[in-house]
This record gives C-alpha cells, sequence and structure tokens, in this order.
C-alpha cells in the first residue's frame, strides 16, 4: 500500500510540477507529462520502475479519451462535416499510410510496414487541439479543415485496432487483453461467436439509445453528485469489461456507446465526469511513455532516429501540401495546415504498444519508432513557433489586398443558462433568427420536455466550472442567464468574469436589488425579469381605458426610456441608504419612496413634441 | 474649419454596399460626426433635446439616406416631425439652424435618365426633393441641392462605387475647409455633377 502510494506520489508530483511548466512555455501539456516522465525515469532521477505495468494500466485512459471522443460526435455533426471528414481526412491517412508504408517495405517485411505506415499517419490530436485552442484559430478555416483530419484519424484508429492483430508474424504475448475472468469466448464455435459480438454491440447500442435515459434520469433525480459519476463510470468499464469477453477491443465497445449518446441531455454531465479520469490516466500514461524512452538508444542510433524523425515530418508536410492544393485550400492557409498536422500522435504509443504485444512488431522496432513519434511531438509546438514568426507575417503581406467579408458567416456560440419560462421563450426567438444557443438546465423535467421539441437542452448545474467548460464557454461570444435563483445567477457571473473575462453577459435580475448586485459586478446587459411585461400590461390599460393606442404605445416607450435613465440614480441612492437602514422591508419601502418621486419628474410634455395641425403663432 | 453633421437613416444598412462605402469614406474625417439614425433609436423614440444639440454644435448638417418613395425613410421623417421644434428652428424666435448649410446625400435605384419629363419617374431629382428644399427654407438654412448616386438597381460596378465614395469625401472636405463656391453649387442639379467647377483646389 504504502509503495503504491509513494508511486502515485511521484507521478502526481512530477505531473503538478512539469505540466505547469510545460503550458507557461506553450508547449502544451501532454509535452509536459513526457517530460516530467523523462525526468522521473531510468534516465532521469531513476524514481520509478516497472513502467510496463503501469503504461498496461493506464491504457484505459485511452478507452475513455475514444468514449468522449465518441461523445463530441454527433451523428448529425459527422454528417454535416462529411465532405471534409472523408475527403481530407480520409486522403491524408491513406496518402501518408501508403507514403510511409512503402518507404518501410524497403527495410522491413510487409506486414509491418503496413502496421507502421497505419500507426505513423496518425498526428496528435491532443497537441494540435490545444494549441489550436489556445491560439483562437478552432473556428477559422484552415482550424476547422485541420480538425477534420483529427477526426477522421480518431475514427481511423478502430478500425486500425481491428486490423493489426491480423498481422501478426510472431507469436501473441500471452498476457494481453485476450481471455476473460468471466468466461473463454474462444471455446464457442465460430458462429456462436459472431453472434455473441452482434448482440453484445446490439446490447450497447440499444441501452445507450433507450436504456440510459431512464436511468440517469433517476440519478439525476436523487441529486447525488457522485452517484452520477460513479454511474457514468461504472457505464464506460461494464463496457469495456463485455467487449474485453467477447474478444473485441474495448475502446470500439465506449466510441460506440459514446457516439450513441451524443444526442442524450446527459452529454456534457457524462462529459464533465469522465473528463478528469482520461486526463489523469492518459497523463500517467504519458509519463509512462516519457519514462520509458530509451536514451541510450537514441544516443547510439542518433543519425538514424534524427533522419527517420525529420523524414516522417516531412513525408507527412508533402502529404499535407498536396492534399490542401486538391481541396483548393487558399495559399496563405496551406503552409498552417501541413505543419499543424506533420507530428506523430498520441495514439501512436498505444497502437505501437498494442502492436507489439500482439506480435506484429518487435520490440527493438517500437522502440526506435516511439522515440521518434516522442521527438516529433516535443518538435510540433515549435513548428507552429516557426510558422507564427516566420512564415505567416510574408503571407499575410501578401494577402492584404483582401478585404474581409461584410457577411458573417461564422457561427456565432451561445450559451443560454436557465432555460425555465423565461428562457424558453428567449431560446425560440435565438432560434428563429437562426442563432442555435446551447441550453443548459437543471430541472431534469424541462430538459426532458423540451428535448422532445428538439432543443438542444443538457441537463447539468450550470455553475460548476467544466459543465460550462465543456457547453464551449472557452469559445463562446455570449453567455445569457435566465436562471430563477438570484444567488446562483451571481454565482455563475463571477465564474463566468473570473475564467473567461472576453465572454459577453447578458442576466435577467429577478428585481431592481438583484439588478444592482450585478451592476455591482460590472454587468451592463441587465433585463428586470417582469418589467416587460408590466410595460406591455399598461399599454393594455391605457388602451381599455380608451386611450389611443398609439398614445398608450408612445407612453409605454417613454417611461421605459426614463426608467433606464434613472437606474444609475436610484443605484447610487441605494448604495449610498443600504447602511441606514434596519431591515430589508425598510429598504423596500425606501427604494419604492426612491422610484415614485422619480416617476413624477418624468416630463410626459415630450409626447406632443411634433407637429400641431396649426402653426402655433397663428 | 466646419464642423460637418452627418445623419444617416437606412434601415437595412448591412445590405446596401453603396451606403457602406459613403460611410466608410467619410466616418472618420476630421470634424466629420456621423450619426445613425436607425441605430441610435431602433424604437423611434429619438431623444430630441440630444438631436438639437448635436445640431447646435455643427455647422453643417447632411442627410444621408436612400430616396424612398421620392422621399426619405421612415426615421428621417420622425426627425424632422420632432426634432424640428417651433421657436427653435422654425417661428419669429427660431433660428437655431439659421445660416447652417444642409443638403441630402442620396442613393437611387433609378438611373439618371428616369429622372426627367420624360423618365419613368416623371420629374427631376431637384423637382422631387422640393419638400426638403421648402424645410430647410422654413428653417433659414443654407440650401444646396443633393449628392445624388444613380442608378443602383442596375447593379453599380464596383470602379464606379469607388468613385462616388470618393467624390463623397472630396466634397466634404472641401466643404469643411471652406473651399466649395457655394452660388455655383446652388445652381447645379445635382451637388455631385461638376465637383472641379465648383471647389477650389488648393
Amino acid at each position: 500500500m504504502e509503495a503504491f502510494l509513494l508511486k502515485l506520489m511521484i507521478f502526481l508530483g512530477a505531473a503538478t510540477i512539469a505540466v505547469p511548466l510545460a503550458r507557461k512555455f506553450k508547449l502544451g501539456s501532454v509535452l509536459g507529462y513526457l517530460i516530467a516522465g523523462i525526468v522521473i525515469g531510468p534516465f532521469g532521477l531513476s524514481l520509478i520502475d516497472n513502467i510496463e505495468a503501469i503504461m498496461h494500466f493506464t491504457e484505459f485512459g485511452v478507452v475513455m479519451m475514444l468514449f468522449l471522443v465518441g461523445l463530441e460526435l454527433k451523428p448529425s455533426l459527422l454528417w454535416q462535416m462529411r465532405t471534409p471528414i472523408l475527403g481530407m481526412g480520409g486522403s491524408q491517412v491513406m496518402l501518408t499510410f501508403t507514403a510511409i508504408g512503402l518507404v518501410c517495405a524497403f527495410f522491413l517485411p510487409w506486414q509491418q510496414s503496413v502496421a507502421i505506415g497505419m500507426i505513423l499517419a496518425l498526428s496528435s490530436t491532443a497537441i494540435v487541439l490545444s494549441t489550436l485552442r489556445e491560439k483562437g484559430l478552432m473556428n477559422t478555416s484552415p482550424g476547422q479543415s485541420i480538425f477534420s483530419v483529427l477526426l477522421c484519424q480518431d475514427l481511423a484508429v478502430i478500425p486500425m485496432l481491428a486490423l493489426l492483430p491480423l498481422l501478426a508474424t510472431a507469436a501473441m504475448h500471452s498476457d494481453t487483453h485476450h481471455g476473460s475472468a468471466m468466461f473463454d469466448i474462444t471455446t464457442l464455435p465460430a458462429y456462436l461467436r459472431l453472434i455473441v459480438v452482434l448482440l453484445s454491440i446490439g446490447f450497447i447500442y440499444v441501452l445507450g439509445k433507450y436504456g440510459s435515459r431512464p436511468i440517469f434520469r433517476a440519478i439525476a433525480a436523487a441529486r447525488v453528485r457522485e452517484v452520477f459519476v460513479a454511474a457514468a463510470l461504472a457505464l464506460v468499464i461494464g463496457i469495456s469489461l463485455l467487449m474485453t469477453a467477447v474478444g473485441l477491443s474495448p475502446a470500439l465497445g465506449t466510441f460506440i456507446a459514446g457516439v450513441v449518446l451524443a444526442d442524450s441531455e446527459y452529454r456534457h454531465e457524462l462529459e464533465s465526469d469522465i473528463e478528469p479520469f482520461k486526463g489523469l490516466l492518459l497523463g500517467i500514461f504519458f509519463i509512462s511513455i516519457g519514462a520509458s524512452l530509451n536514451f541510450t538508444l537514441i544516443g547510439d542510433q542518433f543519425w538514424m532516429i534524427g533522419g527517420l524523425v525529420s523524414g516522417l515530418i516531412v513525408t507527412k508536410a508533402i502529404v499535407l501540401l498536396v492534399i490542401a492544393k486538391i481541396f483548393k485550400m487558399p495559399v496563405t492557409e496551406r503552409l498552417l495546415f501541413s505543419v499543424a498536422l506533420a507530428q506523430g500522435g498520441e495514439f501512436a504509443f498505444v497502437l505501437f504498444q498494442f502492436a507489439r504485444s500482439n506480435g506484429v512488431l518487435p520490440q527493438s522496432v517500437t522502440e526506435t519508432l516511439i522515440s521518434v513519434v516522442a521527438i516529433s511531438m516535443f518538435l510540433a509546438p515549435l513548428l507552429f513557433l516557426l510558422h507564427d514568426r516566420l512564415i505567416a507575417p510574408r503571407l499575410q503581406k501578401a494577402a492584404v489586398e483582401r478585404k474581409p467579408d461584410m457577411i458573417e458567416t461564422e457561427e456565432r456560440s451561445v450559451i443560454l443558462a436557465g432555460f425555465g419560462r423565461l428562457g424558453t421563450d428567449l431560446g425560440r426567438m435565438l432560434i428563429s433568427a437562426g442563432i442555435k444557443p446551447v441550453i443548459l438546465d437543471h430541472n431534469e423535467s424541462n430538459v426532458d420536455v423540451l428535448r422532445r421539441f428538439g432543443f438542444e437542452v443538457y441537463y447539468g448545474d450550470v455553475t460548476r466550472l467544466d459543465l460550462l467548460e465543456s457547453a464551449g464557454a472557452a469559445e463562446a461570444e455570449l453567455l445569457i442567464i435566465t436562471l430563477g435563483d438570484h444567488e446562483k445567477s451571481m454565482e455563475l457571473v463571477k465564474m463566468a468574469q473570473k475564467h473567461y473575462p472576453r465572454l459577453k453577459i447578458a442576466v435577467n435580475a429577478v428585481d431592481r436589488r438583484a439588478a444592482f448586485e450585478f451592476m455591482d459586478l460590472g454587468v451592463t446587459t441587465i433585463r428586470r425579469e417582469t418589467f416587460g411585461t408590466a410595460l406591455t400590461l399598461g399599454q393594455d390599460a391605457l388602451q381599455l381605458l380608451g386611450f389611443d393606442p398609439y398614445e398608450a404605445y408612445k407612453i409605454r416607450r417613454l417611461f421605459r426610456n426614463k426608467d433606464k435613465e434613472t437606474m444609475p440614480e436610484l443605484y447610487r441612492i441605494h448604495r449610498q441608504d443600504e447602511d441606514k437602514y434596519i431591515s430589508m422591508y425598510q429598504q423596500h419601502n425606501a427604494n419604492l419612496a426612491d422610484l415614485m418621486t422619480q416617476d413624477r419628474e418624468i416630463d410626459m410634455a415630450e409626447l406632443d413634441k411634433a407637429w400641431t395641425a396649426a402653426n402655433p403663432e397663428t | 474649419m466646419n464642423k460637418i453633421l452627418i445623419l444617416f437613416g437606412h434601415p437595412a444598412f448591412k445590405r446596401s454596399t453603396i451606403n457602406a462605402a459613403l460611410r466608410e469614406a467619410v466616418e472618420t474625417l476630421d470634424g466629420v460626426t456621423f450619426h445613425d439614425l436607425y441605430a441610435s433609436y431602433p424604437d423611434f423614440l429619438i431623444d430630441v433635446r440630444h438631436e438639437q444639440q448635436l445640431c447646435e454644435s455643427h455647422d453643417i448638417i447632411i442627410f444621408q439616406h436612400p430616396f424612398y418613395w421620392y422621399s426619405t425613410p421612415a426615421i428621417v421623417k420622425e426627425w424632422f416631425d420632432l426634432v424640428l421644434e417651433h421657436a427653435w428652428a422654425y417661428g419669429s424666435t427660431g433660428n437655431a439652424l439659421k445660416g447652417k448649410i444642409t443638403f441630402q446625400a442620396l442613393t437611387a435605384g433609378g438611373g439618371k435618365e428616369t429622372y426627367g419629363a420624360d423618365g419613368l419617374n416623371r420629374f427631376t431629382i431637384r423637382e422631387l426633393t422640393t419638400p426638403f428644399r421648402a424645410t430647410a427654407n422654413l428653417c433659414g438654412m443654407d440650401w444646396l441641392p443633393p449628392f445624388a448616386v444613380l442608378g443602383i438597381h442596375q447593379g453599380l460596378p464596383e470602379k464606379d462605387r469607388v468613385r462616388h465614395a470618393e467624390d463623397y469625401r472630396r466634397t466634404l472636405i472641401a466643404l469643411r475647409d471652406n473651399r466649395v463656391d457655394l452660388d455655383r453649387a446652388r445652381a447645379g442639379e445635382l451637388l455631385n455633377q461638376d465637383l472641379n467647377g465648383i471647389i477650389n483646389e488648393v
């Protein structure tokens, strides 16, 4: 127990030091983990041993990652992006695979060349996506192309996992994924095995599509957070076990479960619950990769590994340039596209590991290639930097003459927190204007009903930072808060201001006092919940009393404007007087008195400011 | 140096490339205040005091708008109805606008040939804008013929758009710097028909 805790402590300690440092130098967290691994590994401080076992355990992080990738991939989004994903992504994977495979075939047996070609075709989703996010390039057109290619690669991992064992030339290690503790499917005849496999995939689909909703709803209604986390973990682990038992890749199973659940209202909640576990496991997995880097080998084969690294990057970059040209990307974007995706990816570590344990690739090859991939990943942030400093400025200069387009085609991203009585109508209006907000609500029955009407609503506690993050707060333009609970709204405003200073905020205030508190926080777009209805009803009242309809409308307009003008003054009085009152009741009355005094001063003469039929002087 | 106020009214500004070009050409000029009425008063509740103060603090007032039904978009009319108050703009004591130069900067769909006795629109631009001229007269303002960009519906080629924007800018700079021969300008059909003839280049 102590030994385990000590080891855990070393891992976590190394990560806590190295990752923030790496981020500070804009190298991204994956590199941070790798560096931490090198430092505590046998070629650094030699603090850990038995890396193999740890790597094996933490590979489960990859299973979780694929579950999350699945969650991100709504079938509708996949369909929308089918051309770039299949076209650009597919040709990238196929062309790179062919190029690398052919080169390898000069030196290695064909099975090994095929395996290496597939594995090296992948790029680093973790590094590239976080870099794009940091640079704010996600919603630009090169950003979207890069994302499509990465998506295609993530999808390609699944067939790769299925194909790799077929390429085995050596005897299989006995300690791998096959063979389950519960029962051994290999003893069954082939047709039964197929039936079992199909049944289990069908089971996952049915469970995700129909079974998960009532289960999650019951759990959510209990409002005990840990139980939801436990259920989410149980789902992922359970599916992995089932897949292992029937001899399929656990990653494939959880990926399918993820895609099936991508349309569920619990998607963001699941995402934010699994995310930390995935992050931690993958982090430790990357640390063990760093620790297993064999520096003696790198030193001995310095020139060969250097050559392989540059060969890898150059080959991938050229393939990407060709694709960019085929798909008619603007010249200014082609280099970014090719530089961004020219490295090896973290999946390569998993797949090399997998290929070795399945007897596809010998250890000597995987060890060399893992070093090559790791080094190319180290270079990725540097390549980005090089592109930003040297290449982009020149291309920009050439592109200056082109004016920015007048039409804003870019999707406006809006997060709508709270979908109660107020939020519903607001959401309807936004949708009618072609803006589709990401809606978060904490009332499970609300969520259920509204989803049936086709709204994109997600369940969860909006004041949780991770939920806000997975709803896309980092890229969103506007946060609209229509929660009924004032305390929660305040909490959400503070959190959004702290973590997403660029995010615009519009809030609904339950009353004037609540509005004052938002003003304390510096929020400028504040609407009082019942004010609009009060004025409209007031207009109706005047009309029923026989006022001319346009007159009634003008009075309403005028009153609203005066109210807006007097707000700062009332705010000042309110803040000055606050100490003077003993009870809330007193203050409420005093505020009301201030309000009424102000209202009396409204000059209704403005209503008559228009031409009168007769010249007043005649 | 004269101070210029542009009162701009276009209910669908996003779709008008010519108005965007005209606006862009003058918006940032020294001494020019560009005031977008639809953006300032989306609900038509015009702040009369504010508008009057704006007029008082400028020497030249330009109404820039598309030529809708031989007149202005609704908000410009609303502006006239509310802002030009008795005893401020007109009447025996109303002389806040007296002596200020004013003209319209129009954009119209029909071509030049459609504005005339034989054309589709039957009347000339100068005739059709007489109500504005009368308004200026009642307020004691120094009226100039409209700066008009015609033939928008045929699709204005990019180079024409650029030329009009450049003319607009040139006119405003000259007016600002007192380099326009006002008598000659007043006699013309349109303000921008012969800029070289009315502007004294330094």
